[in-house]
């Protein structure tokens, strides 16, 4: 009851904060950094290291933003946040945006007035169970016991499944990947789901990967991206733009190691040239510098190095770019053009 | 009050608001009731006006539409088709169970470690008082989380009972221990069952005659019948009885390892335990010391009185101390119970699915409508409580001080 009223309190209050700054670009400026709200600690998205300093592809993101608005990318204050906690802090205003391995819905979209700037890992709901179970399919998992994150789209995901499949399970819910980790690890519950970038990601930090196997099954499409409160359209657009520089770059061959180069004076691509301001007003129409993008790219690199340092297959998370190629190698991940 | 006022002589005069006592708390009191509300007014309008510029509404209808989650304990019928409201009930009753079985187990806890505690013997209220300052000065969620981590880790997951040489077996091949909660054997109502139900029912109804003439024959004849032994023997003999003479109708369904789980029986799961569990020793703790306070509010002649006729101690304590003692712990014990309710809304930190895990949880985060559910969830609270306290005030009446 206390955390309740709390929170309904906690709601109500920052509504009111939420709505009194609309101009969320001036707040992040008058305060000095970027309130980002992160996963409570996902390997590979969203972790902190050994010396406490935040790392990961979702991480990554918000770095960028801070490097478009500062230049800086340290200048990013993570605000880890569940399942449950980070609508309402968006919608409060204690973060200025999200990137936390989120699916974009429509119901997130439009009714909790919530706006997604695009996607950074299209994913899907997976199944993690342990090897010497003998299981193969997902769907002989009738009777399971199966560890769920609450609040979250998978749990919705997997009612439907075994609804449609006509085989039963016992949910157990819980509020962090952490404590599923553990429960999944004490055998308190036979099965683990999540999007399978999340579990490949739990996995990896096993003592013993190999003893537990991802079911073939992919039960729902999870387009995780990076989002903002609805209403701050200037916001929207930065976020938004520094998703689609970092794609951009990948595509037009721009990497962390070429970026100051390239930036120093205008190359033959007009492209190139206006992401990384040498031509046109690109900056200003965002209200940025005109070096914006190439300090989102000098921050870590492009969308692909990004994926490879962070969740790609020499990581031990190990996830092949599948759907999250680029458009010209065949998968989903296309940026609109900068013109 | 000493000071003393003409006898109204003059017309009423508006000062007399502030400087005549006969007034002057009234007005404060009207301000401060203005004050207040226009507070009230002014959050209310708060709220309504961001929600408004957010484009956000007040509306309930959600709580019609299917919920297209599941629950893993629910008493009544439901499933991820049913809609809002019913998962909101599940939870509800979650919590009614859980804040029903804390009660009765505390009240047990606390009544015995408040009399350990005031044993002559040095050893079990040296113990008892390390129990009450342990429990109760830890905060309750720590301890829930704890018993969880416990049984998780130490109790055998239920493939340890797979094999032919299982790590595992269990009890009398009944009870299960497992870290996802006890698998007991459940009963199976057969036909005539109901006779045995009926039976059960008329030896409790028994037990209770047979204990008010045992008390009726003591205040008149100052003969003692004995009351334990024909109250078990009233429980349960007619009960096997008739069970044996039609047929044994109530069968029991053992629980048996058969897929991932134990299937058929009654599984008690980990999250209800821990929490119960952990609700009644630290209420508990509570407890017992209001029942310290309340026995040590007792005379110690009303002990060496009833000592001086014979009584011995246990008697002592059941006819004579604990009696007089009631009207000093029922108070607080009414703030306990109250206590226990709303801490269950802390089920949620094992998975429990109590009204806070469903409503405010699951459904508040799909839903999204935050402030909808927080005033129902309050609203739940309010009324819960306002009852407990009701029931108990009831009680607490029978056992005052009478005043003739």
């Amino acid at each position: 009851m206390k955390t309740s009223v709390f929170f309904g309190a906690l709601t109500v209050a920052g509504m009111a904060a939420g709505m009194a700054s609309a101009a969320t670009l001036d707040d992040v400026k008058a305060r000095g950094q970027l309130n980002c709200g992160v996963s409570t600690g996902l390997v590979g998205f969203a972790a902190p290291d050994s010396n406490g300093v935040w790392e990961g592809f979702d991480v990554a993101v918000c770095r960028a933003v801070a490097a478009a608005v500062f230049g800086d990318p340290t200048a990013v204050e993570f605000v880890p946040l569940t399942t449950k906690t980070r609508f309402t802090a968006l919608s409060a205003g204690e973060v200025d945006m999200l990137a936390r391995n989120t699916t974009w819905t429509f119901s997130r979209d439009v009714d909790l007035k919530l706006e997604f700037v695009g996607v950074n890992y299209y994913d899907g709901q997976g199944f993690m169970v342990p090897r010497d179970l003998g299981v193969s399919s997902a769907k002989e998992l009738d009777g399971a016991t199966v560890c769920i994150q609450t609040g979250t789209t998978t749990e919705l995901n997997l009612a439907d499944f075994f609804r449609t499949n006509n085989i039963s399970y016992e949910p157990v819910p819980i509020e962090t990947n952490a404590e599923a980790q553990q429960q999944y690890l004490a055998g308190a519950c036979d099965v683990y789901t999540t999007d399978a970038s999340a579990l490949a990601a739990t996995r990896a930090s096993f003592e013993t990967p190999a003893d537990h196997i991802l079911l073939p099954e992919i039960v729902s499409k999870e387009p995780l991206g990076p989002l903002v409160r609805h209403g701050d359209n200037e916001w929207g657009d930065i976020v938004r733009w520094t998703l689609n520089a970092l794609v951009t770059a990948e595509e037009l061959g721009v990497t962390s190691a070429n970026v100051e180069e390239l930036a120093a004076a205008a190359t033959d691509n007009p492209e190139v040239n206006r992401l990384l301001g040498t031509e046109g007003e690109l900056g200003a129409m965002l209200g940025l510098e005109a070096d914006w993008a190439k300090n989102v790219i000098a921050a870590g690199g492009n969308y692909g190095e990004l994926f490879e340092t962070n969740i790609g297959e020499s990581t031990p998370i190990g996830l092949a770019r599948g759907l999250n190629a680029q458009w010209t190698e065949g998968g989903l991940i296309y940026s609109p053009p900068f013109r | 009050m000493s000071s003393i006022t003409d006898p109204d002589t003059g017309s009423f005069r508006l000062s007399m608001l502030i400087n005549d006592t006969r007034y002057r708390s009234l007005t404060f009191q009207a301000i401060a009731a203005v004050i207040l509300a226009l507070s009230f007014a002014y959050l209310g309008n708060n709220l309504i006006q961001n929600l408004r510029q957010a484009g956000l509404n007040i509306s309930y209808d959600f709580l019609g539409a299917p919920s297209g989650y599941d629950i893993n304990q629910t008493l009544i019928e439901y499933d991820s088709r049913s809609t809002h409201s019913r998962a909101a009930i599940v939870g509800i009753l979650n919590t009614l169970l859980v804040a029903f079985l804390a009660c009765l187990t505390a009240t047990i806890f606390g009544v015995l470690a408040g009399v350990l505690r005031l044993s002559n013997n040095w050893l079990v209220s040296k113990l008892m008082a390390f129990y009450v300052e342990i429990f109760r000065n830890i905060p309750v969620l720590i301890w829930i989380i704890i018993i969880f981590t416990i049984m998780t880790a130490v109790m055998p997951a239920p493939r340890a009972f797979r094999g032919d040489e299982p790590e595992a077996t269990m009890l009398f091949g009944a009870f299960a221990f497992t870290n996802r909660g006890i698998y007991i054997p459940a009963p199976v109502w057969g036909p005539g069952s109901i006779v045995v139900v009926l039976t059960f029912i008329a030896s409790i109804v028994g037990i209770f005659v047979y204990r008010r003439h045992a008390t009726k024959t003591l205040y008149e004849t100052g003969r003692l019948l004995p009351t334990f032994w024909p109250s078990v023997a009233l429980l349960f003999i007619p009960v096997i009885l008739m069970q044996l003479i039609l047929g044994r109708p109530v069968g029991l369904d053992y629980p048996v390892l058969g897929g991932f789980n134990f299937s058929g029986g009654l599984q008690i799961g980990a999250p209800l335990i821990a929490l119960w569990f952990a609700l009644s020793i630290y209420t508990g703790a509570f407890i017992a010391e209001n029942v310290r306070a309340g026995i040590q509010a007792v005379s110690k002649g009303q002990t060496e009185a009833a000592g001086a006729l014979g009584l011995r101690p246990g008697r002592i304590m059941s006819l004579v101390v604990l009696p007089q003692a009631l009207r000093v712990i029922i108070p607080p014990l009414i703030s306990q119970y109250l206590n226990i309710t709303k801490n269950s809304s802390l089920a949620i930190a094992v998975g429990y699915a109590d009204v806070t895990a469903t409503l405010g949880g699951i459904t508040l985060n799909q839903t999204g409508r935050a402030i909808e559910c927080v005033l129902l969830l309050m609203l739940f609270y309010l009324t819960i409580s306002l009852t407990i306290s009701a029931v108990m005030n009831v009680y607490n009446n029978s056992v005052k001080l009478k005043e003739r």
